[in-house]
Parts: structure tokens; C-alpha cells; sequence
């Protein structure tokens, strides 16, 4: 679908042009970027004889390119993540009937990548149920909000070194490790609570056995190894 | 909260503390679920391929078939390889005594002794043995086999059961050979006995490295409480399965003289196996699962000793001139023959009721409603839940509980309550991998469900080493399948690359991966263990085979050669042991030649016979015109760069 803008005044004109790549560029969700799919803006100025001068038009005509080009590649990236979110999600689907049970849909976000917490995973959750909670979440309502979350890169992992200053603000006489109790203290009262499962998990792996200790520094380094 | 100066240092304090507790906690759960993820992801790796090899093994049928089709000579020259494969039943007149009495059990023996009539003192007996590492007498083996099939002959195709208040009983899924789940069953729930029943729900061999010291503890607990201990039969009691999946190698190797008895008795002790149990006439206990024309009335009247194998289906004698390769609901292409044999029909099952045999030992259930062929296995179907409504409503039934299905808790629920599944061998794939577990059934109470792992350990380890353990066992065996298929990937690769230039998008990678290998996994989470991404993400698709190749047994044979053998080393392996009867470990090179251009021609392999000649001339080590088949198969194994692999770690056949 074409359509074709006639502008009245050549500068007004330009500026929304350029106002609108820039919304579109900061937007960048799937399904504004339907609606600007096929639309092709042609432009025309009746005031002048002469076309606009080459090279306003090459710089209009080129961001217009960039913009379908984007809208293109989105595309395929959208139908890259829609593979990915399908693979993780049948590895989850013992039934194989395009159903997974509730309770490992955060598995299944975190293993995508991302790591909301337990306060937006619930959100997520509300989003993609049934209106009357079945017990199951159904692979069509799962998948677009899937991707939301992808393309708007939400809940981005932790990096490295703000987990460490947490540690470090939590071992305030700055030891570099942490006691057993201590360590319990803080995640099974602060925060989002950890469940006595959680933490015997935690334990096991960061407890150092012979200092009795958690040194925070060499458990985090083992863990980033681990996931690479 | 309340007491206290409530100065804003303390308060900005605590919002830090909260601030780094929430930063840490958001981290671990993140990589508490990769890690499940992880593990999950290898589950996956090791179920597909898993009933891919199946799938393959069932496949074999038709070279069966082909071969006999073909191979005209054999009705001459061997007319007892007709006889195993048409399913002919030894001469039954086989004396026990010729067995029994010719196997001496020498005074230098320390092993337990067992007193036959048998009592509970010789259960204990075996139990105790067992711990210890002992290895039970050829002699006793063979005495239980003779006694086990002369009473399991008494028992009808589904035992009858049933229970009372005072009067549990305890229902076991798949063992496959480890004995250590078993002790541990016995441990928490008490040995067999008058007032402690047990159904042991089929697949007790195979895989694992004790099969024969499960079957003798479960057939001597039998032969002592036979109205306590109920046994039904699996899709792994069946000689041809044990010969890929590694029974046949664990009794040829503990019974080195008397092996071979041992195995052409058991063949038979299996077909007597009853198909399932009945509990209260409400709960039906089978091994796999059911099909849409189950027929109960129909399997309670079949003979069900004439089940040989699933490898070996009814060939029609009396099928008219029409030639059409008909296929079977299991898929399987049954030929019809015409009398090309003095075989009689009455030793074969009629071809509906070995399919309702079949599909009882090999059905799996599934959210999709209807009846499906079962394509990952090739034998069965998969059954939805109405289906399973149906057929239970048809018989009176309330439930059907099953197992064949490995469950990382060891139990699953399905089809709302009526399906249930029960795996008991813990770590079944790998240390790690899934828990194993038992149901306990009273009257008209609900099931109770004990679960439980094997450890090698005292203490669990961190579930992150477990998970790497896993996961590392599973990226192996892939990479050990995408070995075997390297040229066609290769080939699938190349196509996609119209540049040329040695990469593949992420998606054309995947999808050359799931089509040439048929294997239904989530190839882009597995691709970093599997391939090296450039910084596009585009994937150097070569990388797939960096780290491994197969070891060459005599070094100036060609690349093509050793893959397609190695890719079909457990289909040879199979054919050689049908071939060789007597299971001495030979056979001749006029043989092995011509069942390899027979092989040759059905799977449309293209290997010149002289090159498999030369190999196979060059195996011959002593020169004396025969091949010792499983040394020369046992050539072919997988170096893995990256790991210190010792030939008894390796994974083949």
C-alpha cells in the first residue's frame, strides 16, 4: 500500500520524517512494525517545479530503505527467537500437546536468557494464563509475550561485577567471605525469600567444607565458568 | 521494624542489604533453572536417541526378511538360522537333564549354593551373594530356568491378583539390570514374601551390568512365593533385543562354557512370561501401554509362548500371489511369503494377535487424542486419553499402570488419573538423570508413591556437578551419532551453503541437524556445546566434527567405510549373532561376505565388496577363514579429543 504524502512546506515535512524514523527506531516492537510493514512513503513537494534538490531526496529516500531494511531483519529475527522459544518450550511439553505446566514456565523464561525476579515472573505468568488458571500455560499465549520480552531485551541477566558488590555489601567487615549463617540469615529473610529447598541447593555448592565459609569470590568466579 | 534509633544510616542500610539480597537471589534463581534447563535438554538428548535406536532395531525386520528373501543358500546350508528366524521353538524336548547334569558345579565353587525344592534361606541366600559381588553358578542358573519355565508354562496370560486391608501390594517399573535400585527396594520396602507382594511390571535386562542377578533374585522370590511375586513381560524379554542392548554380552562374558545354554533356555523362559496382571479386577498392570483395538477377551485366549520376538513377525504362508510389501501398524514391511520353508503356521501367532502383543509391550501414552503409530520407537502406537477411556470402559477397568518410560521423578501421572507410569531404575542414563520409584496399592485406597536415587556416595553432590555429568554423557553420545552420519551432514551442510564460504545461519544449521539425523531436539540451546559461532552467530559448520573421530582399526581403510560401519555396528552386530547359532563368535568369511553384499544392497550402502573383503581380511588376525565378529566391530570406537577416554569407557556397542 502506497501512499503518497504531498507536502505543503518542504522543511515541516522533512522534520516529521525524521521525527517519525526515530520514533519507530525507539519503539522497535513487533507489532508497531506490522503496521508501518508496507507502507511506503512517497514523496512529492507541488510547490516547486523542480523536485526536491537530490540531496534532500537521496537522505529521505535512504532512511525509508533503512527503515524496510529493519523491518525486514526484524523479521527474521523474530522468527529466529520464535524458533528458539519453541525449542525450549517442547523440550517442557511432555505430552507433547502445546502445553506446559505452570510451574516450569520460569524455567523456561530463565533458560531463554533472561532473569526476571520473582515479583515479574509472576506478572509474566498473569499474562500468559488462561482467564480461569488451568494449571497449564498454552503455547499460543506463551509465544508473543515471549517475544515482547526478547526483542525488548527485558530482564537482562545480572553482570558479574554488581553480583559481587552484593556480596560484598552484605559481608560488611569486608572478610571476603561469608558465614554459613550469615549467608542464610540474609536469603531466606530478605529479599524474595528463599524456599528451605533453594537454599540447601545454594549450600551445597558454595559452602567451602573446610572454613565452613562461603568465599563469595571463588564461588562466583566457579559459577560463571560453570555456565560458559 | 519498631525498637531501636531509627536513624536514615540504618535504614539505608537495610534498603542496601534488601537491594543485594534481591540481586543475589535473582541471580541464583536464574542459574538454578539454566542448570534444570541443562538438565532437562540432556534428558531429551538421551530419550530421542534412545528410541531412535529403537526404531533402528525394529527396522531390522526387514533386512530379516530381505535376507531370507535373497539368501537362498541358507535353506540349504543352514536350516537352524531358518528355524531362529522364522521363530521356530527348539526341539521343547530338549531334556533338562542333557542340560542340567552336564554342568558340574566344582567343589572350588564359593558362590551360593542353591537347595532345590527352593525356600525363602535361598533368597536371602542370593541376596547376600549377590552384595558380595558373586557370580551364581551355571549349574543354578540353568536349574532356575528349567523351574521357572515349567511353572510360569501353569500360569494364564494375566495374572489374576488381589488385595486385601491387611494385604498391600508393591508395584516395580523398569530395572534394566541395576541391581542396586533393586537392593534398595528391598531395603525399603522388605524382601518378598507370603504377606509382601510384589509385581515386577517387565524390562528387568539389559542396559545395566547385573541383568542376571535381577532375573535370578526375581525368578527364584517366584519360585519360592509364586502367588506372591507376579512378573510380567517386557519389551526387553525378548532374546533379539538382549542381543543389541547388552544382556547376551553380560551372560556370554559371566558364563563363558555354559553361556550359550544359558541363552537358548532363556529364550524360551521369556515367551512364558505372562503379559500382565490384574489387580482387583480394576487396575490392569502391563508393561507398555494400549491401542485402540485392544482386546483383552482376545489376550487372555492367545498362546502367548508363540511371541518369539518383535523382530520377528508372522510371515503369511498363506498370503495370496499378491506381492505388495504391506505395512504393518508398527511399520514394519511384512512380506508375504510364498512357502519357501517346511515352516508350519501353528508355531506363529496370527498376525493380529502378535500386533496386540506388540502394542502391549510397546505403547506409549500421550496428550494427543486417538491412536497413533509410534514413530520414535517403530513398534506400537502412542495412545491418547481417550483411547484410554475408552478401552478401559470397555473391560471394567479403573486404571492402567505402565512403565517402559524412563520419568525424571519416576512416576507420571497422565490421561487425568488413569494412566499411570512407574520407572525403578534411578539414574538410568547417567548418574543424575532421574529418580526411580515404586507405587503401593491397597484395596480401594489411592496409590501411595515412594521415590527414590542411587548414589555411589554418602552424600549428594552439588546439583551443578550432577547436572555437568549429565550433560556432558549426552553431548558425547550426539556427538558420537553425528559422527556416524558425518558425510550426509556434511552433504546437508554443503547445500545450504550456496557461497560456499564454510557457514551456516544459525536456522540452516538447526534445520540441516533435525532432518539428517531425525532427531527432535532444541538444537539452538545445544549449539554452543555442539558447533563454534563466529561473532555474527553465523556457525563454522565444519566445527561439528572438530573434536572427535573414529579410530581407525587398520589404518589404510577408507574414511566412508569405517563411518558407515561404525553407523552400523549395532545392526551388524545383531545379524552376526543370528548368523552364528551356536554363539561360538565366529563365522566364516564366505558368510560374512555374503551377508555383507546382502546388507549392502537393502540399505543402499555404496561400499565396494573389496574393500569390506580386504577389512574383513585383515581382521582375520590368525588367518583361519573365520572372523571373530565382536572383536572386529569392537575396532571401530570413538576418540573424543577432549576427554581421556579408556577403552572400557567407551561407548559402542
Amino acid at each position: 500500500m502506497f501512499i503518497f504524502l504531498i507536502a505543503q512546506q518542504r522543511t515541516h515535512w522533512i522534520l516529521s520524517q525524521i521525527q517519525f524514523f526515530l520514533y519507530f527506531l525507539k519503539k522497535k516492537s513487533f507489532s508497531d512494525v506490522s503496521l508501518f510493514r508496507n507502507t511506503f512513503l512517497f514523496i512529492i513537494n507541488p510547490e516547486e517545479e523542480t523536485v526536491l534538490s537530490k540531496g534532500w531526496m537521496s537522505f529521505i529516500l535512504l532512511t525509508y530503505v533503512e527503515c524496510l531494511w529493519t523491518v525486514f531483519s526484524l523479521e527474521l529475527v523474530v522468527a529466529e527467537y520464535h524458533r528458539k522459544i519453541k525449542e525450549a518450550f517442547e523440550v517442557f511439553d511432555h505430552e507433547a500437546n502445546n502445553t506446559v505446566d505452570v510451574r516450569e514456565i520460569g524455567t523456561i523464561i530463565r533458560s531463554l536468557g533472561c532473569c526476571p525476579s520473582e515479583g515479574e515472573l509472576h506478572d509474566l505468568i498473569a499474562e500468559v494464563e488462561e482467564e480461569e488458571p488451568t494449571g497449564y500455560i498454552r503455547y499460543e499465549k506463551f509465544l508473543p509475550v515471549m517475544t515482547e520480552v526478547l526483542l525488548e531485551r527485558r530482564y537482562r541477566p545480572i553482570p558479574e561485577d554488581t553480583l559481587l558488590r552484593a556480596f560484598e555489601v552484605l559481608d560488611s567487615s569486608k572478610r571476603g567471605f561469608l558465614t554459613r549463617e550469615e549467608l542464610i540469615k540474609y536469603m531466606t529473610e530478605e529479599g524474595e525469600p528463599f524456599s528451605q529447598e533453594e537454599m540447601e541447593e545454594m549450600l551445597s555448592a558454595a559452602v567451602d567444607p573446610e572454613s565452613n565459609s562461603i568465599h563469595y569470590k571463588d564461588y562466583i568466579a566457579m559459577m560463571v565458568v560453570d555456565e560458559s | 521494624m519498631g525498637c531501636g534509633t531509627s536513624s536514615s544510616t540504618k535504614d539505608r542500610k537495610s534498603e542496601k542489604a534488601l537491594k543485594a539480597a534481591l540481586v543475589i537471589q535473582n541471580w541464583y534463581r536464574g542459574y538454578s533453572a539454566r542448570l534444570k534447563a541443562r538438565q532437562r535438554y540432556a534428558l531429551t538428548i538421551f530419550q530421542s536417541i534412545e528410541y531412535a535406536d529403537e526404531q533402528g532395531q525394529l527396522q531390522l525386520s526387514n533386512f530379516f526378511s530381505f535376507m531370507l528373501e535373497n539368501y537362498t543358500q541358507i535353506h540349504e546350508k543352514d536350516p537352524e538360522l531358518v528355524a531362529r528366524l522364522f521363530g521356530r521353538t527348539l526341539q521343547d524336548s530338549k531334556d533338562r537333564q542333557e542340560y542340567v547334569s552336564f554342568v558340574d558345579v566344582p567343589d572350588s565353587y564359593n558362590g551360593p549354593r542353591l537347595q532345590f525344592p527352593l525356600t525363602f534361606t535361598d533368597i536371602d541366600l542370593l541376596v547376600e551373594a549377590f552384595k558380595q559381588q558373586q557370580i551364581l553358578h551355571a549349574h543354578y542358573v540353568l536349574e532356575v530356568l528349567f523351574e521357572t519355565k515349567r511353572v510360569l508354562k501353569q500360569m494364564p496370560n494375566f495374572t489374576q491378583v488381589k488385595t486385601s486391608p491387611t494385604k498391600e501390594i508393591t508395584i516395580c517399573g523398569d530395572l534394566h539390570g541395576k541391581l542396586d535400585d533393586l537392593f534398595l527396594i528391598f531395603y525399603k520396602n522388605g524382601l518378598p514374601s507370603g504377606s509382601n507382594s510384589y509385581i515386577f511390571n517387565g524390562d528387568f535386562v539389559d542396559r545395566g551390568k547385573h541383568s542376571m542377578e535381577i532375573l535370578m533374585i526375581l525368578f527364584v522370590s517366584f519360585l519360592v512365593y509364586p502367588n506372591d511375586l507376579h512378573l510380567n513381560r517386557g519389551n526387553h524379554e525378548d532374546f533379539m533385543m538382549n542381543l543389541r542392548y547388552g544382556f547376551t554380552k553380560e551372560i556370554l562374558h559371566k558364563y563363558k562354557l555354559h553361556g550359550k545354554k544359558i541363552l537358548q533356555i532363556l529364550e524360551d523362559v521369556y515367551t512364558w512370561l505372562p503379559i500382565g496382571t490384574i489387580i482387583d479386577n480394576e487396575i490392569l498392570v502391563i508393561h507398555g501401554g494400549i491401542s485402540e483395538s485392544t482386546d483383552l477377551n482376545l489376550l487372555h485366549r492367545i498362546e502367548r509362548h508363540k511371541m518369539k520376538s518383535v523382530l520377528m513377525p508372522p510371515i503369511s504362508i498363506d498370503e495370496d500371489q499378491d506381492t505388495d510389501l504391506k505395512k504393518t501398524k508398527t511399520g514394519a514391511n511384512v512380506v508375504p511369503r510364498e512357502g519357501k520353508t517346511n515352516e508350519s503356521p501353528s508355531e506363529q501367532l496370527p498376525k493380529h494377535e502378535w500386533e496386540q502383543v506388540i502394542d502391549i509391550l510397546w505403547s506409549d501414552p500421550r496428550g494427543k487424542r486417538g491412536c497413533y503409530p509410534n514413530t520414535s520407537r517403530g513398534g506400537g502406537c502412542y495412545f491418547g486419553p481417550d483411547i484410554t477411556s475408552k478401552i478401559l470402559n470397555k473391560f471394567q477397568l479403573k486404571m492402567l499402570i505402565r512403565s517402559h518410560e524412563c520419568k525424571p521423578e519416576g512416576y507420571e501421572i497422565c490421561h487425568d488419573g488413569k494412566v499411570v507410569t512407574v520407572f525403578s531404575a534411578s539414574n538410568y542414563y547417567e548418574e543424575g538423570s532421574n529418580r526411580g520409584a515404586y507405587i503401593k496399592l491397597c484395596c480401594d485406597m489411592t496409590p501411595r508413591f515412594f521415590q527414590y536415587q542411587v548414589t555411589r556416595a554418602t552424600c549428594l553432590r552439588p546439583l551443578y556437578q550432577r547436572v555437568n555429568t549429565m550433560e556432558s554423557s549426552a553431548i558425547r553420545i550426539l556427538k558420537e551419532r553425528m559422527l556416524s552420519r558425518k558425510t550426509d551432514l556434511i552433504r546437508a551442510f554443503q547445500l545450504q551453503d550456496r557461497s560456499k564460504s564454510g557457514k551456516l545461519s544459525m536456522g540452516q544449521w538447526a534445520f540441516s541437524m533435525e532432518n539428517t539425523l531425525g532427531l527432535n531436539l532444541p538444537w539452538r540451546s545445544l549449539s554452543p556445546h555442539l558447533v563454534t559461532t563466529d561473532k555474527n552467530g553465523n556457525i563454522n559448520y565444519m566445527s561439528t566434527f572438530q573434536d572427535i573421530h573414529i579410530q581407525k582399526p587398520v589404518k589404510e581403510a577408507q574414511s566412508t567405510l569405517i563411518e558407515t560401519l561404525y553407523r552400523y555396528r549395532s545392526d551388524l552386530q545383531i545379524i552376526f549373532n543370528v548368523i552364528d547359532s551356536d554363539h561360538s563368535g565366529l563365522i566364516s568369511m564366505e558368510e560374512f561376505r555374503a551377508m555383507w553384499k546382502l546388507f549392502n544392497s537393502h540399505y543402499s550402502i555404496h561400499i565396494e565388496d573389496f574393500q569390506v573383503d580386504e577389512l574383513a581380511e585383515r581382521m582375520d588376525l590368525n588367518k583361519d577363514g573365520s572372523i571373530d565378529f565382536n572383536e572386529f566391530l569392537k575396532a571401530f570406537y570413538v576418540v573424543h579429543k577432549l576427554e581421556k577416554l579408556n577403552k572400557s569407557d567407551a561407548n559402542l556397542l
